[in-house]
């Protein structure tokens, strides 16, 4: 009956959001009155497997197969469905990420079991089943009832704080039934830079837009990022004009992002940006144009030109 | 090779949602329908595929569930360029529902790839294309920027965090889009919605499915509170706000 989590992993380590996932699985553990398994796929060390423990895991089912070393969400979806029915969760939560994405609704036909994707916040109501979730972009918020008998609920990233527990996990190690055979899709080839600040895992997030008027005026955003320890994005006619990696592009059909501090820096705010971004808890804007609609989403503005107002910022943030 | 491309109509990008029947439903007065962002590159991508007669694609159909109302977006999917196409005639109850009207029709028509968009901008659920793809048991690789075929299998481009991988599957399979999958969408010229009017659409009745969630009451974002305002000679003042009041830094 525990409420399982699947907790994916990074070249073998966990990060914030593995924590978030498990802290979000506690909380609804804690409705329920049942306990948090997590299942991990893949190679991860004990030590690491542990630390889940700390946000609540009481319990951590370790995969190991060969043939599961690469994301096919078919394999994935059959294996988690496997450990579902074995441990009898009725509640899985899966973080709401491009993986997430590709194995909770595979999971949802073969459990037969209703998805409420994009979670922020704790279930409104146990029975019937209700969760809060984002829709229209943004635009509104609906309650879903699930009246399914097992639930899938998909975690937006960087949405719930870490809930520090002082539970100590066992951990089992589960062979799963996968044959090599039934793996269909084959990775061949892998790009992946390493060491940078990934735009979905900052807590600070500095983005430029088309008021930095060409792509040789960044290195104060840049460098303003660094200081804080954020990382950079755009808006979409910046990617599109290629002044910026299409990686950076946050807006509805870019990157959705919730940091700590979103700065829009010569971004005029037009709703398919906000689209991207209006999870953030801190918005700040810096435009030359007063009326600008990203003054109204943001908490902190600056009327002024983009190109003199950072290097203003990075001196103040320097000193 | 036939390739089938899902589509869903939403409400036009900007337009302000206001709510109806108690909040329980979305005001559709003046609501300007359009095909979601993510299912119009789609389509742009299969049909650039079939353009280029080394792929060997014989057709693109686009399927959307939906009431007859939304025949004028499948009439905009196949101006744009799509051959013909299929509407189940149904409300889109749940995603699971309205996935199971398509698996449905890819079994009795037989495609080889489907194309979903990653997302829609209405329900925002992520969800429908991984259903199709464990509904007709068949692979599907989620998160695609970028797809082409080669020797007879699908090779996609498929974005992981920080990087991107090179994913091959053979048909029939699901390919699950996102952004980066085409450059614009391509709009319909003057002769392609001359032609659209005598394009095939086939209707579909819906097969018996008990749609798995509901939505019981939609509310507004809590609004935020007024912009404070920083003068622009004294960013300094910003930083102190960002320390001390936000604490964000």
């Amino acid at each position: 009956m525990s409420v399982l989590v699947y907790t994916e992993n990074w070249d073998g380590k966990f990060k914030k959001l593995s924590y978030e996932l498990v802290s979000y699985a506690a909380g609804v553990a804690k409705m329920n009155g049942t306990s948090v398994t997590a299942v991990s796929v893949g190679r991860v060390e004990e030590a690491e497997l542990k630390q889940l423990g700390n946000y609540g895991a009481s319990k951590i089912i370790s995969v190991t197969n060969e043939n599961l070393s690469q994301l096919d969400s078919q394999a994935y979806a059959g294996v988690i469905a496997e450990v579902a029915a074995k441990e009898g969760s009725k509640v899985i939560i899966i973080a709401n990420n491009n993986t997430g994405k590709a194995i909770a609704p595979r999971l949802s036909v073969r459990l037969k079991a209703g998805v409420g994707s994009g979670v922020s916040k704790l279930p409104v109501n146990h029975n019937p089943f209700t969760v809060y979730k984002r829709t229209y972009s943004g635009n509104a918020f609906a309650q879903l009832v699930i009246k399914s008998d097992i639930k899938i609920l998909t975690l937006a990233q960087n949405s719930f704080d870490l809930v520090p527990s002082s539970n100590t996990a066992t951990i089992e190690n589960y062979t799963a039934n996968v044959d090599g055979s039934t793996v269909k899709t084959s990775v061949t080839n892998v790009e992946k830079q390493t060491g940078k600040m990934l735009l979905t895992d900052a807590d600070i997030v500095i983005s430029g837009g088309r008021g930095m008027k060409s792509p040789d005026n960044w290195s104060p955003l840049v460098e303003l990022a660094d200081l804080l320890g954020g990382a950079t994005a755009c808006s979409r006619p910046v990617s599109d004009e290629g002044w910026r990696p299409h990686g950076e592009h946050t807006g509805q059909t870019g990157k959705i992002i919730a940091p700590n501090l979103y700065v829009a820096v010569g971004i005029s705010g037009a709703t398919q940006h906000l689209a991207g971004i209006s999870s953030s808890k801190y918005i700040v804007a810096i435009n030359s144009d007063k009326d600008a609609p990203i003054f109204e989403s943001a908490q902190y503005g600056i009327v002024g030109d983009a190109l003199k107002v950072l290097p203003k910022l990075v001196e103040a943030v320097k000193e | 090779m036939k390739i089938l491309v899902c589509i869903s109509n939403v409400p036009d990008t900007t337009t302000k949602i206001k709510f109806a029947a108690g909040n329980t439903s979305i005001d559709t007065a003046g609501i300007q329908w359009v095909i979601n962002p993510w299912d119009e590159l789609s389509l742009t991508r299969a049909l650039e595929l079939k353009d280029d007669t080394s792929n060997g694609i014989k057709s693109v159909t686009v399927i959307h569930v939906g009431p007859a109302a939304s025949e004028t977006t499948i009439r905009k999917a196949l101006a744009i360029g799509a051959d013909d196409a299929v509407r189940v005639n149904a409300e889109p109850l749940d995603a699971y529902y309205t996935a199971a009207q398509i698996a449905e029709v890819v079994k009795k028509e037989q495609f080889d790839v489907v194309f979903c968009g990653i997302e829609s901008s209405d329900f925002n659920g992520s969800t429908v294309g991984g259903m199709v793809a464990e509904f007709l048991g068949v692979p599907s690789v989620s998160a695609v920027s970028g797809i082409k075929f080669e020797n007879g299998q699908a090779v996609l481009t498929r974005e992981i965090d920080g990087g991107k991988e090179t994913v091959t599957v053979s048909a029939p399979c699901v390919a699950i889009v996102q952004k980066g999958i085409a450059k614009e969408p391509r709009i319909a010229a003057m002769r392609g919605i001359m032609m659209a009017r005598s394009k095939p659409v086939k209707v579909f009745e819906p097969v018996a499915v008990e749609p798995l969630t509901q939505v019981v009451e939609f509310e507004k974002p809590a609004p935020r509170a007024a912009c404070k305002y920083i003068d622009a000679e004294n960013p300094r003042q910003l930083i102190e706000l960002l320390q001390n009041e936000a604490k964000v830094i």
